[in-house]
């Protein structure tokens, strides 16, 4: 009797955590397709948001009259300087807060009063101090991405296993190759994962400090847009910023993917 | 090379976790520290590892560690502790690599161990592909190929599934009987330590001192055989007998360490 012998009924449907390929792209092509569509039936004015094939135009100009890479390579040369800067600077402190009691002492107060100070606010000081050339920019990029790299690097060495560096002293290793072969690589997850905080922080910071004393990069570019009420050359920045910081964070992946092999 | 414990006490903070504990293993022999939970048995062999600061008492290896050895007091961990970055050889090689071997000695002693290990197909591997027998074996590869004089295994068939233990339990043997490596083991197992020991200190609750030591009559060669089962089975229950009561108040007490 199928009344007294029930088949037991599959309840364990949805809350599955995967992704579809093909559903980004489409969404993508929907959104851009319903601004386009606002744009020309005159829904979206294109005073105050240029359609897409506007932006696409603007675009497209800037690079036939090459002040696209100009724009580019100054932005690109501010945000490598003042982020090698940073991070190097940052690796060293975040290591040796890790490492030595010392310097973790010291350290975490100073970073904790220091860290919530929006670094743009520091910018006319650095101004005053290196000129309104490239140092002040870059000494504010540098600054910005100095304090997340910091706490980053400072919470990865502190979370490498004890148990692994207890294994390499009772193998008699040197406390520099201790550093090197165990606390680096098992700090390595959290570095990189600190990299994409400290990058687009980077890519923040470049738009504003490129808001005074420059004619190039594309925070220049931007805000010179805007104040002409050029909208679709505004957007056409907007989207340069977005393809950056989409670029970067794609070559970071590819560091994580060779780098953290092993996980 | 033996160890020698003369009135060893450790304390941390105010909580004493070992109190005037003498005993010693004497080269080539096997001694299994067993007791219940938190009586100290780990503590003493960081002690006797140098990896816990001697406080009272005195820690000894008189006797010179036997030819080509490199880390006369060696490790096996009961988490394996192995580098998951590190392929099988590589982690065996990150105890080889500080000691100015040429390339082809240290390549020698890594296939040689892990040969010995039954790890030679797996040497490119990465730790989190292997089981976790596989992994022990990696660690005790690792420990053997710095040609150690006193090895110190901190219950390193614990994490192991009971199939597993037996293997592995087997492969100490052999090895044992290439290496004749003093050995302290500290268990909780107590046919591990049957199985294992050529004799065992019972280490009492909390403040550890030594209850008894126990000398296993039947050589470690011969345990498997079956005329000795009942005779090793009878020593298992008198260990259980040392321990029960204790390992009652152990289980029941609450943590505030």
């Amino acid at each position: 009797m199928s009344e007294t012998q029930p088949t037991v009924t599959f309840r364990g449907r949805g809350f599955v955590p995967a992704t579809k390929r093909w559903a980004p792209w489409l969404a993508f092509v929907l959104i851009i397709a319903a601004w386009e569509f606002a744009s020309d039936t005159g829904l979206l004015p294109s005073l105050f948001m240029p359609s897409p094939h506007e932006v696409l135009l603007a675009l497209y100009s800037l690079l036939v009259d090459g002040k696209l890479f100009v724009h580019i390579g100054a932005s690109l040369q501010r945000i490598v300087g003042g982020w090698l800067l940073g991070s190097f600077a940052g690796l060293c402190f975040g290591f040796a807060m890790g490492i030595f009691v010392l310097a973790r002492s010291v350290g975490l107060p100073v970073v904790a009063a220091l860290f919530p100070i929006p670094k743009i606010a520091l910018l006319p000081l650095f101004i005053l101090w290196f000129g309104i050339g490239e140092p002040s920019k870059i000494a504010t990029i540098a600054l910005g991405v100095f304090f997340p790299t910091v706490v980053s690097t400072y919470s990865a060495v502190d979370n490498v296993p004890r148990n692994l560096i207890r294994m390499a002293q009772s193998f008699g290793l040197s406390t520099p190759a201790i550093v090197w072969k165990v606390i680096l690589p098992g700090a390595m997850p959290g570095i990189l994962s600190g990299f994409r905080i400290s990058s687009s922080i980077a890519l923040i910071l470049v738009v504003a400090a490129e808001m005074i004393g420059t004619q190039v990069g594309i925070g220049a570019f931007v805000l010179a847009a805007g104040n002409l009420m050029q909208t679709d050359q505004l957007v056409a920045g907007v989207v340069l910023l977005s393809l950056l910081g989409l670029t970067i964070s794609w070559l970071l992946g590819i560091a994580e993917k060779t780098l953290l092999r092993w996980r | 090379m033996q160890v020698v414990l003369d009135g060893v006490g450790y304390a941390y903070g105010d909580l004493p976790v070992l109190d005037g504990v003498s005993f010693s293993v004497a080269e080539g022999e096997t001694a299994a520290l067993i007791g219940p939970s938190g009586c100290g048995k780990s503590t003493l062999l960081n002690l006797v590892g140098g990896l816990l600061q001697q406080q009272v008492g005195r820690v000894s290896t008189p006797g010179a560690p036997p030819a080509g050895c490199l880390n006369p007091l060696t490790f096996v961990f009961q988490d394996f502790a192995l580098l998951p970055w590190r392929s099988v050889a590589g982690n065996v090689a990150l105890a080889l690599e500080h000691h100015g071997l040429g390339r082809k000695e240290r390549e020698g002693r890594i296939n040689e161990v892990l040969t010995l290990c039954g790890l030679a197909d797996f040497a490119d591997a990465l730790p989190r592909q292997l089981s976790g027998g596989m992994r022990q074996r990696v660690g005790i590869a690792r420990a053997i190929a710095v040609k150690p004089a006193v090895l110190l295994m901190d219950e390193p068939l614990s994490a192991l599934d009971a199939q597993t233990r037996e293997l592995l339990m087997e492969d100490l043997v052999a090895i044992w009987a290439r290496e004749r490596t003093t050995t302290l083991y500290v268990t909780h197992n107590l046919s591990e330590a049957v199985r294992l020991a050529d004799k065992v200190v019972v280490l009492s609750r909390r403040p550890g001192r030594i209850k008894r030591v126990v000398e296993v009559p039947v050589p470690v060669f011969e345990r498997h055989k079956l005329d000795h089962a009942a005779a090793l089975q009878a020593l298992q229950d008198e260990l259980w007998g040392l321990i029960k009561t204790e390992a009652q108040v152990a289980d029941r007490e609450v943590q505030d360490v």
